[in-house]
This record gives C-alpha cells, sequence and structure tokens, in this order.
C-alpha cells in the first residue's frame, strides 16, 4: 500500500513540477505548483509527520499559493516570451545543475544503512512535535512572531500605493 | 501471491531523498529558463519545498523531532519570504509596467 501510494504521490509530484516548467501562463503554474504541495503532504503523511502534512496544506497550498494567484490576478500577468536567456545561466547554470544533480545521487546512493519507511511504529503526534517546540525551542519560535511582523509591515510600505521615494517629491 | 507481494513492500527511504533531489535541481532548472517574475519565484517555492521533504526523510530515519521542527520554521520563513517578495514585485511591477525580468535589469553589470 505505502508503494503504491508513493508511486502515484511522486509521480504526481514530478508531474507538476515539470508542468510547472512548461506552462508559459504564470496562472497554469501556480496551479501545477498548487499540485505539487499537496502531494507532497501526502509524502509527509506516508513518513509520519501528520503536522507537518496539515501545515503544508494550510499554510503552503493555502495561504501562500492563495498569494500568488492574486499577485497573478492582480497584475493581470500575461503569456510569458520565451527567449534564450542570459549567456551565463546557459553556460554555467544548466552544467551546474547537471553537477548537482549527479553529486548528490551519488551522495544519497551511497548512503549506508538508510532503512525503509514504515509508518506503524512511529507517527510523529502533534503533542511530541510542540512539547520539543514550546520548551527547548521556545525563543527561537518567538523571534519568528517578529519576523512576521516585520514581514507585514514591510509588504505594506512596499506594496502601499504611491509609497517609496515619491513622497519626496510633494 | 505475486501482487499481494507488491502491496506489502516498502519504500526505502533513498527514494524520497532522490525524489527530492530531482524536485530541487527542476527547481534550480525553472529558476534559470523561466522569463516571468513570478513563476521565478515559484520555482524558488519548489526549491524549498523539495529540501523540506528531504529534512522529513531524515526525521523519520533518526526517529528525531527536530527535522520536523526545522520544517516548520522553514515553513514561517517561506510564508514571511513570499508576502515580501510579492510586495516587492508589485512595486517592481508598479515602476516598470512589465514583470519579464529581461526587461527589469537596471541593475545588471
Amino acid at each position: 500500500m505505502h508503494l503504491i501510494l508513493f508511486i502515484v504521490f511522486a509521480a504526481l509530484c514530478l508531474i507538476g513540477a515539470v508542468n510547472l516548467l512548461l506552462q508559459t501562463h504564470p496562472i497554469n503554474s501556480a496551479l501545477s505548483l498548487i499540485v505539487v504541495m499537496t502531494s507532497l503532504a501526502v509524502l509527509y503523511l506516508l513518513l509520519g509527520a501528520e503536522f507537518l502534512a496539515a501545515a503544508q496544506v494550510i499554510v503552503y497550498a493555502g495561504a501562500i499559493m492563495v498569494l500568488f494567484t492574486f499577485v497573478v490576478m492582480l497584475l493581470n500577468a500575461g503569456r510569458e516570451e520565451r527567449t534564450l536567456g542570459s549567456r551565463a545561466a546557459r553556460i554555467v547554470g544548466f552544467p551546474a545543475v547537471a553537477a548537482i544533480m549527479a553529486v548528490i545521487a551519488t551522495m544519497i546512493l551511497r548512503i549506508q544503512g538508510l532503512g525503509p519507511a514504515v509508518i506503524e511504529n512511529h507517527v510523529t503526534s502533534t503533542n511530541e512535535l510542540s512539547a520539543v517546540l514550546f520548551t527547548r525551542l521556545l525563543l527561537p519560535f518567538e523571534v519568528t512572531s517578529v519576523l512576521f511582523l516585520v514581514a507585514i509591515l514591510g509588504s505594506v510600505a512596499l506594496a502601499r500605493h504611491g509609497g517609496g521615494e515619491r513622497e519626496d517629491t510633494k | 501471491m505475486n501482487s499481494m507481494h507488491l502491496i506489502n513492500q516498502e519504500v526505502p527511504l533513498a527514494w524520497y531523498l532522490l525524489l527530492s533531489a530531482v524536485l530541487f535541481c527542476l527547481g534550480v532548472v525553472g529558476f534559470l529558463i523561466k522569463r516571468n517574475l513570478i513563476t521565478v519565484f515559484m520555482s524558488i517555492e519548489l526549491m524549498l519545498n523539495a529540501v523540506n521533504l528531504s529534512f522529513v526523510t531524515f526525521a523519520h530515519q533518526w526517529h528525531q523531532v527536530r527535522g520536523q521542527i526545522f520544517v516548520f520554521f522553514v515553513m514561517m520563513v517561506a510564508a514571511a519570504e513570499a508576502a515580501v517578495g510579492l510586495a516587492i514585485i508589485i512595486a517592481v511591477f508598479r515602476v516598470r509596467a512589465t514583470l519579464a525580468v529581461d526587461r527589469i535589469d537596471l541593475m545588471k553589470l
């Protein structure tokens, strides 16, 4: 059962990611990214991370992608025109990607002692997760709330109509 | 009998890691070939997701909660990053009236 679920959702992940690259309209890319994120949530469930699966659906597939589709519609982003891109990307970028992929794949295949994925004996409950998060890692957790405050203020200041340097000319 | 064997077979964790590596590389390729500012940003999100998958896989392997907590923090930082990044995209669009990365090259050498 695990194998079948893994194959189905890994294939969905890969198809979504390739579709993201092939589509020329941003809204189609955004929808295929939602497919990738939702099937990743299923893979998290198969690895026993139930809280992260829920958070993946709510935060990534929900909040972040709603923001993306909202901006695509707000800016009325049209079809992108394909150009060759920069020369540096072609000469350095693609060989670098191939090299990274080869290095990571050989490293993974050489790792000894990686067991199979089983969820029968180990599902991380939200209880365990929050026990560590709210005792040992309380300070980083609180610091992220400051980060969020700064992010909210920053995005409001950046996206405000007529914000920035135009105020100086008044 | 053979199909029962297939159903009960276990998945090696190396497959999850390989899937994560392939997704990461697809994100890098998207970052290089996409010509729209928003889809370039989506490729970055794809890379973040790929790394999250390998974090969860290693957390499963060593029965550690910390790997999953790291993914939680990555998600929070990604949410903040998406909000600020999209605000910057809106600001850029307001000034340049385009989303094509070839025409937003004021800082290029």
